[in-house]
């Protein structure tokens, strides 16, 4: 048996070699990288075309719009989360891997963050400005968007897990995950709103940080159940 | 604590799990259940429809919250059975309570839908329009989406085992999900003041009114859990039909 | 470090089916056991069982005497299990496949004498999907070099291996049984492995007409 600093450290390294495979496999398949990000900026440029060139209008729709277009791209992405590993067995290996597997997993979701939740808000500022938002909401949108896709990321992997082995599963992951999205949604608007209008949007940042923290803590248990019926099935 | 009355409990927690006992005992209760909620039903449906008193501001149209508030209820009642049915199926492997979960499924978004679908009746004559984003009917909205997705997802899978659990899953995250989706609707409603129409609540309540509602309330828990055991007789048939008393009880003509 | 796998009664089932029932086993150091039957009849599923993959079964599986899964982590740690679905990622190389899976800080080294052994010299760093289906699953049995887990169970270990690798690969479960290590595979060669025991799957297989 080995000690808790070495079984720590073990843990680490498991950790650490999981998110190096993540960003490498994603590295190899960069071209797909893009595809969530071109989604966003061609969905938003719709936006105008579809109701109106007005600025005034598009200034008050803009941040809405901006964060609802960044939840169907984040979404759009999460179906190939685990169903490569599901398809080629990793994924086994994942679960068999002899400690607990909350670290793997994040690092995971970490990974899927990094690759499409992050470039989604770095480039939501600058579609804000095409859409006329005011510039004092720009910081904010970043910010709410940077916690707000990590929120995604995490909830929706509990949609991927679930519905690993299931074949086309991605509009299905979609029905099931978009009501989990609702609370996200509600107040990352609500930041970007507020600071748009003047008022202070530190509250709303604040209750997306607490959903932020308690999807850490809860959806790896539902994403970890999820991949062994997957698995299993 | 070895007191008797725990033992029966165990002993009744185990029959639970046995779908042959189930289906025997609920083929002796169902007539008085059904008779039961068949007199609270018409009962309450007069009182409430004919006898009531008539609303000052809103007159007789305001009588559709004998039917919208308690399918309102149940349905919110409805989605707690399903994920307790789903952890119990999780936790102790109980076939029979992943069972109660597909039979719950389908009863609960029904009821939600009616609690929309009277809700919308209720605001044509009240608000003149059929849709309000009001807190509470955003909120049932967002409820029969959760609905649906666990029926999505339990009808999507090959092996029903698996469906199953992935539902039971599921559920519980959004029963951990609902609290949080409330309070944000709430809390969103009030940030959007304008549309915010006050529904439902009955400060003022006159208490000829309030005991029929109380009455309905009390006759859906019933009707709901009618439905339930029957889709969940529906279930077991479906599973068992195999086994022999099923097939004893088929010949004898005695299935329904 | 003695261990045992025992089985009793055990059946399983695929989508509702039963595959097979009233199996008995027990593997303990120094067993080779060769899970035989034709297609369909449950091999995977049996493996997959034994993994902890796959909970569609009854009957008791222990692990050195307790419930299996009461003791599933201190099982895992000594378990390698390598699938039909062998677990190597087209898109990574040969090097990276095994990297995320023995993180050490020696395993660098490890992994290329491994790799070597395996015939995989000069293939390390190439993308799998340019190696041949026998050179990727050579990828995956690398990993019964890096492993120290006494127990191994392998679903179809041989597909696509050539004849030489076949017999580097009977040498190397002889080696593993004779160091009181254990392996329950299965496959359709007909392996030459001394004091090996079959395991018919077709000799449990369920009495029809009786339902649960």
């Amino acid at each position: 048996m080995s000690s808790g600093r070495d079984n720590t450290q073990a843990q680490h390294g498991y950790a650490l070699a999981m998110l190096k495979r993540e960003l490498i496999l994603a590295y190899r398949k960069r071209g797909d990288l893009a595809n969530p990000l071109l989604f966003f900026v061609m969905v938003i440029s719709l936006v105008p075309l579809g109701i109106s060139p007005d600025s005034s209008l598009l200034a008050l729709l803009g941040s809405g719009m901006i964060w609802v277009v960044a939840l169907l791209a984040s979404l759009l992405s999460m179906d190939s989360l685990f169903r490569g590993d599901y398809e080629d067995g990793s994924l086994e290996q994942l679960l068999l891997m002899p400690q607990a597997l909350l670290a793997p997993v994040l690092m995971k979701i970490l990974a899927h963050w990094l690759m499409t939740g992050v470039p989604l808000a770095l480039i939501a500022p600058l579609l804000a400005v095409m859409l006329s938002v005011p510039g004092e909401a720009l910081g904010v949108l970043l910010l709410s968007l940077l916690v707000g896709t990590a929120c995604f990321s995490l909830v929706g992997a509990i949609g991927a897990a679930l519905t690993v082995a299931l074949r086309r599963a991605s509009l299905l992951l979609s029905l099931v995950v978009i009501p989990l999205y609702i609370p996200v949604l509600i107040f990352g608007t609500a930041a970007v709103h507020n600071a748009a209008s003047g008022l202070s949007s530190a509250g709303p940042l604040a209750i997306l940080g607490a959903f932020l923290a308690l999807a850490i803590a809860l959806a790896p248990f539902a994403i970890i159940a999820g991949l062994r019926i997957g698995v299993d099935g | 604590m070895g007191s008797p009355m725990w033992a029966v409990l165990k002993n009744f927690w185990h029959k639970l799990g046995s779908p042959k006992w189930f289906y025997q005992m609920s083929s002796r209760w169902l007539p008085w259940l059904s008779a039961i909620t068949l007199g609270l039903l018409v009962w309450g449906l007069v009182w409430g429809l004919a006898y009531a008193p008539m609303d000052a501001k809103q007159g007789n149209s305001y009588r559709i919250i004998f039917l919208h508030v308690p399918a309102s209820f149940l349905a919110m009642v409805g989605y707690y059975v399903m994920a307790i049915a789903g952890i119990v199926g999780l936790v102790w492997r109980m076939k029979m309570a992943m069972w109660v979960l597909r039979a719950a499924a389908p009863l609960g978004a029904v009821l939600t839908f009616i609690s929309l679908f009277s809700g919308a009746i209720w605001g044509k004559p009240t608000w003149g329009t059929w849709w309000v984003w009001d807190a509470r009917i955003t909120s049932m909205l967002i409820l029969l989406f959760l609905y649906l997705g666990v029926m999505a997802l339990q009808n999507a899978f090959e092996n029903e085992d698996s469906g199953n659990r992935a539902s039971a899953v599921l559920t519980i995250v959004g029963m951990i999900n609902i609290p949080i989706i409330y309070k944000s609707v709430e809390w969103w409603n009030t940030l959007h003041q304008g549309a915010t129409i006050k529904f439902t609540e009955a400060p003022s309540m006159h208490m000829d009114m309030f005991k029929p509602l109380l009455l309905m309330i009390v006759t859906f828990y019933l009707l709901y859990a009618l439905v339930l055991i029957m889709n969940l007789r529906c279930e077991i048939l479906r599973h068992e039909r195999r086994s022999q008393w099923v097939r004893e009880l088929a010949l004898n003509g005695k299935l329904l | 470090m003695s261990f045992q796998l025992s089985v009793q009664q055990l059946s399983c089932e695929r989508g509702g089916i039963e595959l097979f029932a009233g199996l008995d086993l027990a593997v303990t150091g120094g067993d080779i056991v060769q899970v035989a039957g034709p297609n369909g009849c449950g091999k995977s599923t049996l493996l997959k069982t034994l993994a902890t993959l796959s909970s569609h079964y009854s009957g008791e599986i222990n692990w050195c005497g307790e419930s299996l899964h009461q003791v599933r982590l201190n099982f895992l740690s000594r378990l390698l299990y390598i699938g039909h679905k062998t677990g190597v990622k087209l898109q990574l190389t040969a090097r990276e496949n095994l990297a995320w899976l023995y993180p050490g800080p020696g395993s660098q080294i490890q992994i290329e004498e491994a790799l070597a052994a395996m015939r995989l010299a000069g293939y390390e760093d190439r993308p799998c999907y340019t190696l041949s289906a026998g050179q990727q699953q050579r990828v995956a049995l690398s990993r019964l070099l890096l492993s120290d887990a006494p127990l191994w169970l392998l679903d179809e270990p041989f597909t696509a291996i050539d004849k030489d690798g076949v017999e580097m690969l009977e040498g190397l479960l002889e080696k593993h049984a004779r160091h009181g290590g254990a392996v329950v595979l299965t496959t359709h060669h007909t392996l030459g492995c001394e004091g090996m025991r079959t395991v018919n799957l077709q000799d449990y297989v369920p009495v029809a007409g009786v339902g649960t």
